[in-house]
């Protein structure tokens, strides 16, 4: 079965731009393609006419750091993604949520880019990105912005990216300090659902005493049709002592407020229910321990 | 048709090709390195792994443009000339190769590993190969082979290969020696049917229908026939002869004509110029459908509500209904101090083998063709022949079926796929045509083990003893008979488990719904009744306080006792010492010095569970079992084994390779094998039912043995020497102080005119009907298992530790690859257990993709610990039985019992769903009754 007629290698962004205008609708961006060639498969429908390869675009691929920012090209891969020292200790979560997806071979072709741009509710890089509160670079409509990853997001697999006029260039992120950590964590089934039940990504930074949480984000899903931050748990954080007693009262916030559906044939609505508690303790208890620890060195 | 620059394995291309190609199409098509296979198109199972600039990436959906300017590696890269890479070398010396279909994805994938970490981990490699999967080691031996290698490639002594101890091994049989082709299948040379091409093949398609039962009011081909590249599209109207096959009951017609039963069923045939030009014509075909009542499962079949779906079927929906009747059942009860009475559920699982069917047909006259002629990887090439012959109108001798190597079947080629299509569309086009099943296909379209609802009523005395066993069975046989009959007869038949239980009564109904047909299954019954019966004997010892490992001491078969089915053992019953094994290792494996059933650490409670297991070695109930062999020695002092014997990786080739070594007194080496040339190889009789050592490897025995016979012989008479003061040693004949090698003596019979040839056609001991009360099988293997597992009491999360298994084999032909089937066995049945099921709703199937279908990885992979029993089955060769099926039937049970223990909660269906396990546990609920595909 042909899932394409045309493929193209641009080299940089006019020249893919260029492409888009030149086919007038009937392209479509492609990164590692682990999500939408395997997608066009499974539905069966006619080939798409022409993809056009963003990996191609050398300044899409880079991660940098100018001693504040974390910039993350969209074609960036998730194996460079896990094996960047500088994404160890600037975006431990990312690592980490980076790291579970797939074997070796997608996590060689798949992109960060390709995981935001497919805007599942839960998908582990995007969840990540979201507690990191990353911004991302686009082009939409030929205009040129950077807005709040949130932004991007519509509705299920639902985007603000038209992928066969837009492009997503790149990520940013401000740089771990000390006293600040992040960390993610998911759970997932053995069975044939490639979707985990339920992820978590928390950043925290602490007060200069390391006794309480001065900042927090976080980020559990899917509990909404979009990747959202979990207001209420951060707000039973920031301020509070990082006591059991805090973990106890998020655990409180997020059950009082986070309402998860059931999905069929991947988890119930309360088993995702055990499950917040579960995550929210693990993962926050790991960035705590990172904080404290960059705090101390 | 676009340029692309590539560099292959070394090799600069500049090539015009199309820029839809993949790279696993670009490898295979355009430069012919078929040793890169495509097993999902999903990037799911990882065998079409290849290097791109040294990373591992999947093949099967990478654009051939994405790797413009690119250097890239594939299998056929691997190997410095005749060097083998140490990954190539160790996979074979570890036993790490069985069909040999995901080696080269494994191979890849393991060799970034080792470029990136020298000296990777147990973790290390778990995590790297965690996307690539192999389904019939079961992944320890190629997790030693990785480790080995490694070492090897630092200079370090690579690791020793964990051979099993055997008794009495012989001059070849009980050593370990190396498969047949194994050195092809670790470099890609080897061949499976889609690695082959003819010149002017045409490419075909299937149209199958969408619904799971309807009426066919019309089928319009025009718009399909007129699309440039189409050659032919054929319907039922086409079909010469006979439009049914079936291996039991002749009922499922070759393309549909007036009906359709499931989804999948197929309705018309499309060869093309391409594979592109023959999907696009599957899609102008239309086809007008009223749909019917669904009948969607076996109990609703059963009812007089339920459509009757095969009209000539003389008792309705009821495929059949199987019997096991044994003394007095009210007796039985009466004597009973403790009754448990339950029902289980089991779920439709799919092989999952890595190669999809396919077949090539080429008609008679093409190419050097003088017969229509049919390559296949099938597990049953002369039935194949016999059901393509009715359909096209033939008779036998003007087909010719030719077995290729086999990619994994485990049951699930066994049936007809495309034979009976490319045999039609080669006839009508006069060209040779290639029908390769995409894997959504295969896995809606073949059949797949039985979902079954098992009640299960058992009763024992105070002391332990079993007085009676009542059960009733359900299986869901779907829209054909397939090996319906036969399956759930078998599951009938062990619904008693490996015990003496002087009271029986068993029914079972085998029932025609509307969901993908069911058939056979590497355990074929035993494994949906085992895990009934074992959890049954769990409950009784706990409601009388004794060891779980005790009660089934207490009621263990051994020589002496009759089955349930009135067949007395008379030999060859190992369970007893199975059972002492494994509880010895239970201790050694125990992290602390007193055993203990269950304990906690943290938030992690640990178990251990136990089952047994039994399973015949052939086919039995009376139906005549037979297989014959050839064996022709030749003037180079080489022996060609000929069988119609299917090796899907189990390993029949080298096993008739031994014994014919063995009886020869020649290096195995000296001996090659062909399978499976219904022109050229005598039959072996089906690859099914554990009997391929026991049947084929006495055939090859005797004949090797009459042509040592023949052999000596012409050594008398060649140097007038009484034939008993002839021996054999290496490959030569000592008489007299003087000595004479097998190629001269060959040499000299030819030229008198004497055949260095002698075949045999085996007959397996009689077997008796069910309900005679004779002997239904002429041997049984036996299995005992234990594991060890971890549950996370916060997420319900299931992790098989260790599997301790101990398999009374009669003798262990070739101890390694016999313990690859048993560890491959064993993850299988772990799959079983915990991650497979296919799911269909009112007869659609849910799991059309590989990626709804998760097989065990090799991160699910236990610690396994296989121990042989070797009680010697007469008539087996050797004393040899079955192995196949037997490590597959109590994993299940054994984690099962194991879960139980560990959380109080009792699995009455399966997979296991942790997010029910775990709602259980907070809830206080001693069992569940759901499953994965109940979470909706």
């Amino acid at each position: 079965m042909k899932l394409w007629n045309h493929y193209h290698t641009p080299h940089t962004i006019p020249e893919a731009l260029a492409l888009l205008g030149d086919y007038g609708g009937r392209a479509r961006i492609v990164a590692g393609g682990t999500d939408l060639l395997i997608e066009s498969r499974a539905e069966g429908h006619a080939p798409h006419e022409a993809l056009i390869d963003i990996t191609t675009i050398r300044e899409l691929c880079d991660i940098t750091h100018d001693g504040e920012t974390v910039m993350i090209g969209a074609g960036v891969t998730h194996s460079q993604i896990v094996k960047s020292t500088l994404l160890q200790q600037q975006a431990a979560c990312l690592v980490e949520s980076c790291g579970v997806v797939g074997g070796p071979q997608v996590r060689n072709v798949a992109t960060i880019g390709g995981n935001v741009a497919h805007a599942l509710p839960a998908g582990d890089g995007t969840v990540s990105l979201v507690a990191l509160d990353a911004e991302a670079e686009v082009i939409v409509n030929g205009d040129r912005r950077w807005l709040p990853i949130r932004d991007l997001y519509l509705g299920p697999a639902q985007s603000l990216l038209n992928p066969s006029r837009d492009l997503l260039l790149r990520f940013r992120l401000r740089g771990t300090k000390p006293g600040e950590a992040s960390a993610f964590n998911r759970i997932m089934r053995p069975q044939g659902v490639a979707l985990p039940v339920l992820g978590c990504a928390v950043w925290i930074a602490l007060d200069e005493e390391g006794a309480r949480y001065a900042k927090a984000r976080v980020c559990i899903a899917p509990v909404a049709p979009t990747p959202v931050r979990s207001e209420a748990v951060e707000a039973a954080l920031v301020g509070q002592a990082t006591t059991d007693a805090t973990l106890a009262s998020a655990v409180a916030a997020a059950h009082a407020t986070l309402r998860p559906r059931t999905s069929k044939y991947r988890a119930t609505a309360e088993y995702r229910h055990e499950m917040i508690e579960v995550l929210l303790r693990r993962t926050l208890i790991t960035a705590l321990e990172r904080a404290r620890s960059s705090q101390v060195s | 048709m676009s340029v692309l620059m590539i560099t292959v394995n070394g090799q600069a291309h500049e090539i015009d090709v199309p820029e839809s190609r993949t790279l696993a199409q670009l490898l295979r098509l355009d430069l012919g390195l078929t040793g890169t296979k495509i097993g999902c198109e999903e990037a799911e199972c990882g065998i079409c792994t290849v290097l791109v600039d040294g990373t591992p990436v999947n093949s099967c959906i990478y654009p051939a443009f994405k790797a413009q300017g690119r250097a890239v590696t594939t299998i056929e890269g691997l190997a410095q000339g005749e060097t083998l890479h140490p990954l190539q070398r160790e996979f074979i010396r570890h036993g790490a190769v069985q069909c040999g279909f995901c080696t080269p994805g494994l191979i890849m994938t393991a060799s970034a590993l080792l470029d990136e970490n020298p000296d990777p981990g147990v973790e290390d490699i778990k995590h790297a190969l965690k996307d690539t999967y192999c389904r019939c080691t079961g992944y320890t031996s190629v997790i030693q082979a990785i480790q080995s290698a490694a070492r090897h490639k630092h200079g370090a002594e690579p690791l020793p290969v964990n051979d099993p101890e055997v008794d009495e091994p012989m001059e070849v049989i009980s050593r370990s020696v190396s498969p047949q082709q194994v050195v092809e299948k670790v470099t890609g040379a080897a061949k499976f049917t889609d690695d082959f091409t003819f010149p002017g093949m045409l490419f075909a398609r299937t149209l199958r229908s969408p619904l799971p039962h309807a009426r066919i009011l019309a089928i319009r081909t025009e718009h399909a026939r007129t699309l440039p590249g189409v050659r032919a599209v054929l319907t039922h109207q086409d079909v010469p002869a006979e439009n049914l096959h079936g291996l039991v009951y002749r009922d499922w017609p070759v393309l549909c004509a007036d009906v359709v039963r499931y989804v999948g069923d197929a309705v018309a045939v499309v060869a093309a110029d391409s594979e592109e030009i023959a999907a696009a014509a599957l899609g102008l075909i239309e086809v007008d459908y009223e749909p019917l009542t669904v009948v969607g499962d076996p109990k609703f079949a059963h009812s007089p509500e339920a459509p009757v779906l095969h009209p000539n079927h003389p008792t309705g929906n009821l495929l059949k209904h199987i019997k096991v009747r044994h003394g007095d059942i009210a007796q039985g009860f009466a004597e009973a101090d403790v009754i448990v009475e339950r029902e289980y559920h089991t779920p439709t699982t799919e092989h999952a083998f890595l190669e999809p069917e396919c077949a090539i047909g080429v008609p008679a006259g093409c190419l050097d063709h003088e017969k229509l002629t049919v390559y296949v990887g099938s597990q049953i090439p002369y039935q194949d022949r016999n059901q393509i012959a009715r359909a096209m109108g033939l008779p036998e001798e003007q087909v010719r079926v030719i077995g290729t190597l086999i990619g994994g079947g485990f049951g699930g080629k066994e049936d007809i796929a495309g034979q009976i299509h490319v045999a039609m569309l080669a006839t009508v086009t006069g060209r040779p045509v290639k029908m390769l099943y995409t894997r959504q296909e295969s896995l809606i379209f073949h059949p797949k083990r039985h979902a079954t609802i098992i009640r299960i009523k058992t009763g024992a005395k105070r002391d332990g003893r079993l007085t009676a066993v009542e059960a009733e069975l359900y299986g869901d046989g779907g829209a054909y008979a397939s090996l319906s009959d036969k399956v759930m007869t078998r599951a009938t038949t062990h619904a008693t488990g490996p015990y003496v239980v002087p009271h029986a009564k068993i029914d079972c109904y085998a029932m025609y719904t509307n969901n993908v047909p069911s058939g056979a299954f590497r355990g074929f019954g035993v494994t949906q009744s085992a895990f009934a019966v074992e959890q049954n004997m769990d409950q009784i010892a706990a409601l009388l306080s004794i060891d779980p490992i005790e009660l089934r001491r207490i009621n263990a078969q051994k020589v002496g006792v009759t089955t349930a089915t009135g067949q007395l053992l008379r030999e060859s019953v190992g369970l007893l010492e199975t059972i002492a094994d494994v509880e010895r290792d239970m201790h050694t494996h125990h992290p602390s010095q007193d055993f203990a059933w269950t304990w906690r650490e943290g938030h992690k409670a640990y178990a251990w569970g136990i089952a047994c297991a039994y399973k015949n070695t052939g086919l039995g109930g009376g139906a005549p079992d037979k297989s014959e062999a050839e064996v022709e020695a030749y003037e180079d002092g080489t022996v060609e084994v000929r069988t119609a014997a299917a090796d899907m990786g189990q390993g029949i080739a080298h096993v008739v390779a031994q014994c014919a070594a063995e009886e020869l007194h020649i290096p195995y080496e000296r001996v090659r094998v062909l399978l499976c040339d219904t022109d050229l190889t005598p039959n072996g009789g089906p690859t099914t039912a554990s009997r391929q050592t026991f049947m084929t490897g006495n055939a090859a025995r005797i004949a090797a043995s009459a042509l040592r016979e023949a052999i000596t012989q012409s050594v008398a008479e060649m140097f007038d020497v009484p034939p008993q003061q002839i021996t054999y040693e290496e490959g030569l004949l000592r008489y007299n102080g003087s000595r004479v090698s097998v190629g001269e003596v060959v040499a000299w019979m030819k030229q008198h005119g004497l055949d260095a040839r002698a075949r045999h056609e085996y007959w397996a001991p009689k077997t008796e009907p069910l309900g005679s009360g004779g002997d239904m099988h002429f041997a049984f293997s036996y299995a005992t298992q234990a594991a060890l597992v971890e549950i996370d009491m916060e997420t319900g999360e299931i992790l098989v530790k260790k599997v301790l298994s101990s398999t009374d084999i009669g003798r262990a032909i070739n101890p390694l690859m016999l313990q690859g089937q048993i560890e491959g066995g064993i993850v299988m049945a772990l799959g079983n257990c915990l991650t497979e099921e296919f799911i269909i709703e009112d007869g659609i199937p849910w799991t059309r993709l590989l990626a709804r279908y998760k097989m065990p990885s090799i991160k699910h992979t236990p610690e396994i610990v296989s121990r042989l029993v070797e009680h010697r089955a007469a008539e087996g060769p050797y004393g040899a039985k079955g192995v196949g099926e037997i490590p597959s039937i109590n994993t299940t049970p054994a984690i099962c019992n194991a879960i139980y223990n560990a959380t109080g909660v009792r699995i009455y269906a399966i997979p296991v769903d942790q997010d029910a396990l775990l709602r259980a546990v907070k809830a206080g609920q001693e069992s569940i009754m759901t499953a994965w595909s109940d979470v909706r």
